[in-house]
């Protein structure tokens, strides 16, 4: 997270449905209604994304062999979900070789009881902890706080999450929804570190954070991070992070717990050639990210006396059992797609409602979570393929969201009752699919079209539609179906003297 | 030459003029141009809202309808899109192998009127004359799934008395996306909204495209807002001449 742009934001405040609320999630249009509507989100978001974009497009630009990095990176990715059974235990190996303990999850309850467990039996009652998107997704700050265990984020822009009581809205930067103004008025309300005179100078909040998080990195007896990669081959985890606060979770501390999920396996320590020059550049758009630790279980003298590794599944075995989607299991969370998104350019993170915001969240989450618990979210794309041209894992996200809306589709056909069956959608579809079926009904129906249009069409306008096509004439209109089709016109052409 | 035209349904029952300009213009170019009277719809809507099964028997009847055809044109992108890149999944999906080997025999066969215009044929000046100011707006899928790159531009800048100027954010998404259009229609009505402005700050007459789904949408916007300012498709342009007609 870089400090400048965590303050260069807006403030909104939607309520996030996470992993552990259980029941379907406010449907995608109406947290979008809601999100359009504040000018300040939308300023910001959009100011924001349109520059990291064009920074991501110059330092791309500069690697004439861009495409093939992202080539390779999706071939190791690929080959590691191929092969991904073998690949974990060779990491689990590789860990409890190297001195560290390797823990597996299958879902977020057993992952966050497993690291309870071992905060408790070090008696730690305050944690910190670096910037970690799994531990978002399995909630682990709330289920440690049940059993009394404080967890401290450390990211500058995570911390002004768990301060304000908010949800992050961007992978990378979570408080892209916040401005500096805002930042002030919350530190000087949370921060005992805070002077009375603090200005909203992103130097000046940066150094209330720094001193607060200092006394909390000097105290803490356990820190906990999540893994950007892990190399099978050598046990060895990775952090790639911007402020450093990161590295002073995972070598200060005495006991250190990395939260993973399972796909984020890569088989060698020399395909990091690939992905450190990948992600930097699709993430912050900078050549490279200002720290990068790497740790291969305890080391005698030097940084933490005891590593866990905690592997979890939390629904990534059904993404993996998913021919179309499994490709999401590629995915870096560099956010370049975000930053992209039309959508999410417009609507920000918090309308998706999961801790994966955006395209790659529009995919990945009704995968994780089930079709029945985030059926809107296929459909929160107009398919313009952004996503797809910058990923540096080339995750086909356009085909992937069509895909879920196929299983959607089904779902609903099995599940949703006669009432959802008879949805006037699906009647329209299935209608429309009659009619293309023959070439007599369609030209039937592009008659009646003509004829049915009469009483909608004024002046060579058509201003206003019923029913479920009324959101197009809100703001467009609609042309009138012309008096004569063309293919109506190719018969009179060819076929002088006969009428069609 | 001879080439089999796929008017598309859209442009067919909506844009028929669209169907007649490409007609003129390759007519113009010495294409001999048939219609299979028989195709009606590639089946993309069907299939990008969700409804895959829906989709089968149109990919059945494109591959037959168009089995003897040397090439097919279409003046619609998206269109010819779905045909090269989803018709795939689509045979994948019916589990029917003959259907597959039909798709695969059959899509490269199918172009966009750019694609055909400066590869096959080999023009790019077509002998038009448009004497307006145009800007034009690069669809979503004539740029990211059919790639067709410069090609549109190339014809547009070959165009006697045309001044075309140059859209801020050409890149960017209209909103249109089929039925997203309707299903997130408020996030839809964002993307157009900075999609209009941009068009209205070129100071353009006419905005041209390669697909009239997109072009209705940015239209429809243009003439609920009373811009003085038309949505039309690039066939219409390049079709136009300084003939003057009786």
């Amino acid at each position: 997270m870089d400090r400048g742009r965590a303050a260069m934001s807006a403030p909104t405040s939607l309520p996030v449905a996470g992993s552990r609320t259980p029941g379907p999630r406010e449907p995608f249009p109406d947290a979008a209604r809601r999100a359009l509507a504040d000018e300040q989100l939308r300023h910001n978001i959009g100011h924001a994304t349109k520059t990291i974009r064009e920074k991501r497009a110059r330092v791309v630009g500069e690697l004439p062999d861009w495409e093939a990095l992202c080539e390779a990176g999706r071939a190791i990715k690929e080959r590691v979900l191929r092969h991904l059974d073998d690949y974990l235990v060779e990491l689990e190996t590789s860990v409890q070789r190297a001195g560290g303990h390797v823990h597996w999850a299958r879902d977020a309850d057993e992952a966050n009881r497993v690291v309870g467990d071992l905060v408790a039996a070090h008696g730690a009652e305050e944690v910190v902890k670096v910037k970690s998107i799994t531990t978002e997704e399995t909630q682990l700050n709330e289920a440690l706080a049940e059993r009394g265990i404080h967890c401290w984020e450390t990211d500058l822009a995570q911390l002004i999450i768990q301060l304000g009581e908010d949800s992050p809205s961007h992978i990378l930067v979570p408080a892209i929804h916040r401005n500096r103004a805002e930042i002030r008025e919350l530190f000087m309300r949370t921060l005992d570190e805070a002077p009375d005179d603090l200005s909203d100078d992103p130097r000046a909040l940066a150094e209330v954070a720094r001193r607060h998080l200092r006394r909390k990195f000097l105290a803490a007896k356990v820190g906990i991070s999540g893994a950007n990669f892990a190399v099978a081959e050598t046990g060895t985890v990775s952090v790639v992070e911007s402020e450093g606060n990161g590295r002073m979770c995972t070598s200060l501390p005495e006991v250190l717990i990395s939260v993973m999920g399972i796909e984020k396996l890569i088989p060698r320590w020399q395909d990091f050639e690939v992905y450190l020059q990948t992600l930097p550049r699709s993430s912050t758009a900078e050549r490279m990210n200002p720290y990068t630790s790497l740790w291969t279980g305890v080391a005698p003298e030097d940084g933490p006396r005891e590593f866990h590794l905690v592997l979890v599944d939390n629904g990534r075995t059904n993404v993996l059992a998913d021919v179309v989607g499994r490709q999401a299991l590629n995915c870096i969370r560099c956010s370049a797609c975000l930053n992209v998104c039309p959508v999410y350019e417009r609507t920000g993170g918090h309308a998706y409602g999961s801790v994966y915001p955006g395209p790659i969240g529009a995919i990945l989450t009704p995968m994780l979570e089930g079709i029945d618990r985030a059926g809107s979210l296929p459909y929160a794309s107009s398919l313009c393929g952004a996503c797809y041209a910058v990923c540096p894992v080339k995750i086909d996200i356009p085909r992937v969201l069509v895909h879920l809306r196929h299983l959607e589709v089904e779902h609903t056909a099995r599940e949703g009752g006669l009432r959802a069956r008879l949805g006037p959608e699906r009647v329209a579809m299935r209608v429309m699919a009659g009619v293309f079926g023959s070439r007599r009904r369609y030209e039937a129906a592009q008659r009646a079209a003509r004829l049915g249009q009469w009483p909608l069409a004024h002046g060579g306008r058509i201003q206003r539609l019923p029913g479920m096509l009324a959101g197009w004439t809100t703001m467009r209109d609609l042309r009138p179906v012309p008096a004569e089709s063309f293919r109506e016109w190719w018969r009179r052409r060819s076929e002088p003297g006969e009428v069609g | 030459m001879k080439a089999s035209l796929f008017i598309t349904c859209f442009n067919d029952t909506l844009f028929p003029e669209t169907g007649q300009a490409t007609v003129r213009l390759l007519e113009r170019l010495g294409v001999e141009v048939d219609f299979p009277r028989e195709q009606t719809c590639c089946g993309q809507m069907h299939f990008n809202s969700g409804y895959a099964d829906e989709t089968v028997p149109l990919v059945r009847r494109f591959v037959s309808v168009f089995a003897d055809s040397e090439v097919v044109v279409a003046p619609s992108a998206s269109c010819v899109g779905m045909v090269r890149d989803y018709y795939t999944d689509v045979a994948e999906r019916s589990g029917d192998e003959a259907l597959k080997e039909e798709v695969r025999a059959i899509q490269p066969r199918v172009l966009e009127l750019s694609e055909f215009l400066v590869d096959r044929l080999g023009v790019e000046d077509v002998g038009a004359y448009f004497p307006h100011q145009v800007t034009y707006h690069p669809t979503c899928h004539s740029l990211r799934i059919l790639h067709v790159g410069d090609r549109p531009l190339r014809l547009l800048r070959a165009v006697a008395g045309i001044d075309l100027v140059e859209l801020p954010e050409a890149e960017e998404c209209c909103g249109f996306g089929g039925t997203f259009a309707v299903k997130n229609a408020d996030t839809s009505m964002a993307m157009l909204t900075d999609k209009v402005r941009a068009v209205l700050d070129t100071g353009a007459q006419v905005c041209t495209a390669g697909d009239n789904s997109c072009l209705m949408h940015i239209g429809g916007a243009l003439s609920r807002q009373r811009a003085g300012v038309r949505a039309m498709h690039m066939a219409e342009i390049l079709a136009s001449t300084d003939e003057v007609r009786p």
